[in-house]
């Protein structure tokens, strides 16, 4: 079971939540290419490792949620909102976090 | 090399069976192949084999970063179907059951390949009508189904809960010609078969970078040295994307665990595939008497081997409401493997960008049934450059051109094919 400690919540199961892919995707502006809508839509980084993306606590706040999640330990590197710098969050040698 | 037959399986009983040769070489890496395919599982085996039977290519070398037939194809429920609707999927998939078919006397191995018929259940008339819809488009493409009624379905499946007060089974679709296959025979019948033609078949052999001139693919980096190729092809479900990052391709891939269990063993109780139409869950039982099955993916990108326990209890939910008599029996062990999830569940057997380098991926649940199809139409797209008929469809190009092939109609959302 991995646990996410929501920002808005504390510490919850998974299964309260619903994982909404990767989290690094910028939608292209309306005048962008083709490659780049291809790019959002389909394209995927897919790595081996840490991992940022997106989470709904859709049993809880019901609030869309950054995790970095490693992919390979599933280890819970950094937890915030929307709104936060998660990769600040990654880089900061005390953030603690919550393990799966 | 001995040939498998009775006359040789009677030599060797009265010789004690200690006069048994070993299956296939075990090599030292050449300098230079025609052909590296990447990947010792069911796909990239297959893709030798079919390589130098069908193409005459045998300077081909297969590398493998552990031992053959070690990852997904030893991992899996071993269902084999082409119970498709959709253009793309419906000529690629028969095409692989015809090629099962004939296997075990094509590869002299018995894979054991079953053709228990797959039933997919009803619980509602709306799905009845959307599997008679179904298994018409199946019969206009050529491909065997028929529509069970109620009574049918018992007539064949008497233990399952057909008074459910919430998914009453109302029938079925049936894939006759579906079943299941012995998965590590598959493997082992295709390394064979490869190693008699003269395939290189070289195991714990790492690829960990890729050999560019001039924007071509001229070879490969390995933990066990440099070997160049004319043509190198990758079949590495579940670490594609691992492989094409170090040429700066990107795909429309995600990586999944998806989860499988075998229960303990039971005298004959199964005798076909059945699956759960209100829920995702697949069952079959053994020639060991262990019931095989499975459901859906844990949901997050992972490549981790494992998976985890929600995603178990969901399974065995389903499992107990289609039928409630497995309460009662343990479970034996359950695994994961790596599935790689395209961004419209099928999957791309094409040429890359890249000169030189050839892409098989994106098999999501269904890479065990495509086995043999799978060798065969990689083979014809590394050997001639072109697609066969039978994979024109399943191009890498095909999202940025908006022809994709969504069987479940869930759009790029890879966690929900």
């Amino acid at each position: 079971m991995i646990r996410l400690d929501c920002p808005h919540c504390g510490p919850r199961d998974q299964t309260e939540f619903n994982y909404g892919g990767d989290g690094r995707i910028e939608r292209p502006g309306d005048d962008a290419s083709l490659t780049a809508w291809n790019d959002f839509v389909y394209t995927r980084d897919n790595p081996r490792g840490p991992h940022v993306e997106l989470w709904q606590h859709t049993a809880g706040c019901r609030q869309w949620i950054k995790v970095a999640r490693d992919t390979l330990t599933h280890e819970i590197i950094a937890v915030g909102t929307m709104g936060d710098d998660i990769e600040a969050k990654i880089a900061d040698p005390d953030r603690g976090g919550v393990e799966a | 090399m001995t040939h498998y037959s009775v006359f040789s399986l009677l030599k060797n009983t009265l010789g004690g069976h200690k006069g048994w040769p070993r299956a296939w070489r075990d090599p030292e890496p050449k300098a230079r192949y025609d052909v590296i395919v990447v990947g010792g599982g069911g796909h990239g085996l297959a893709t030798a084999y079919y390589l130098a039977k069908n193409h005459g290519i045998t300077n081909v070398a297969v590398l493998e970063r552990g031992y053959l037939g070690g990852g997904n194809v030893g991992r899996n429920t071993t269902i084999v179907r082409s119970n498709y609707e959709l253009p793309g999927n419906t000529e690629f998939y028969e095409h692989s059951l015809k090629l099962w078919e004939g296997l075990s006397q094509d590869l002299n191995y018995n894979v054991m390949f079953s053709q228990r018929s797959v039933i997919n259940l009803a619980h509602s008339d709306g799905q009845m009508d959307a599997y008679a819809r179904r298994g018409n488009r199946m019969r206009i493409n050529g491909i065997d189904s028929e529509l069970l009624s109620r009574d049918e379905v018992r007539e064949k499946a008497p233990y399952l809960s057909f008074e459910n007060a919430r998914f009453p089974i109302y029938g079925g679709l049936s894939q006759p010609r579906g079943g299941t296959a012995r998965h590590d025979a598959v493997a082992w019948g295709f390394a064979r078969a490869a190693d008699l033609r003269g395939v290189d078949l070289i195991q714990n052999c790492e690829v960990t970078g890729f050999i560019r001139e001039g924007g071509r693919v001229t070879g490969v980096e390995t933990t066990r040295g440099t070997i160049m190729a004319g043509k190198v092809g990758l079949a590495v479900a579940g670490s594609t994307t691992e492989l094409t990052r170090k040429v700066g391709l990107d795909l429309p891939i995600e990586s999944h665990v998806l989860q499988a269990f075998v229960s303990e063993g039971l005298k004959p109780m199964i005798d076909q595939v059945i699956t759960f139409g209100a829920g995702h869950f697949y069952i079959s039982q053994s020639d060991k008497g262990g019931l095989v099955f499975g459901g859906d993916l844990d949901g997050y990108n992972t490549y981790a081997q494992r998976g985890n326990l929600p995603l178990i209890e969901d399974v065995m939910t389903e499992g107990v409401a289609m039928i409630p008599a497995l309460s009662r029996l343990r479970l034996l062990r359950h695994w994961g493997g790596i599935m790689d999830m395209s961004m419209d569940g099928s999957p791309i057997i094409d040429k890359t960008p890249i000169d030189g380098l050839y892409l098989n991926t994106g098999w999501c649940y269904g890479g065990f049934k495509a086995t043999p199809g799978s060798g065969w139409c990689f083979a014809h797209t590394i050997a001639r450059d072109e697609p066969s008929p039978y994979n024109t469809r399943l191009r890498l190009d095909r999202f940025a051109r908006g022809h994709t092939i969504d069987e479940k109609g869930s759009g790029p959302v890879p966690k929900k094919h």
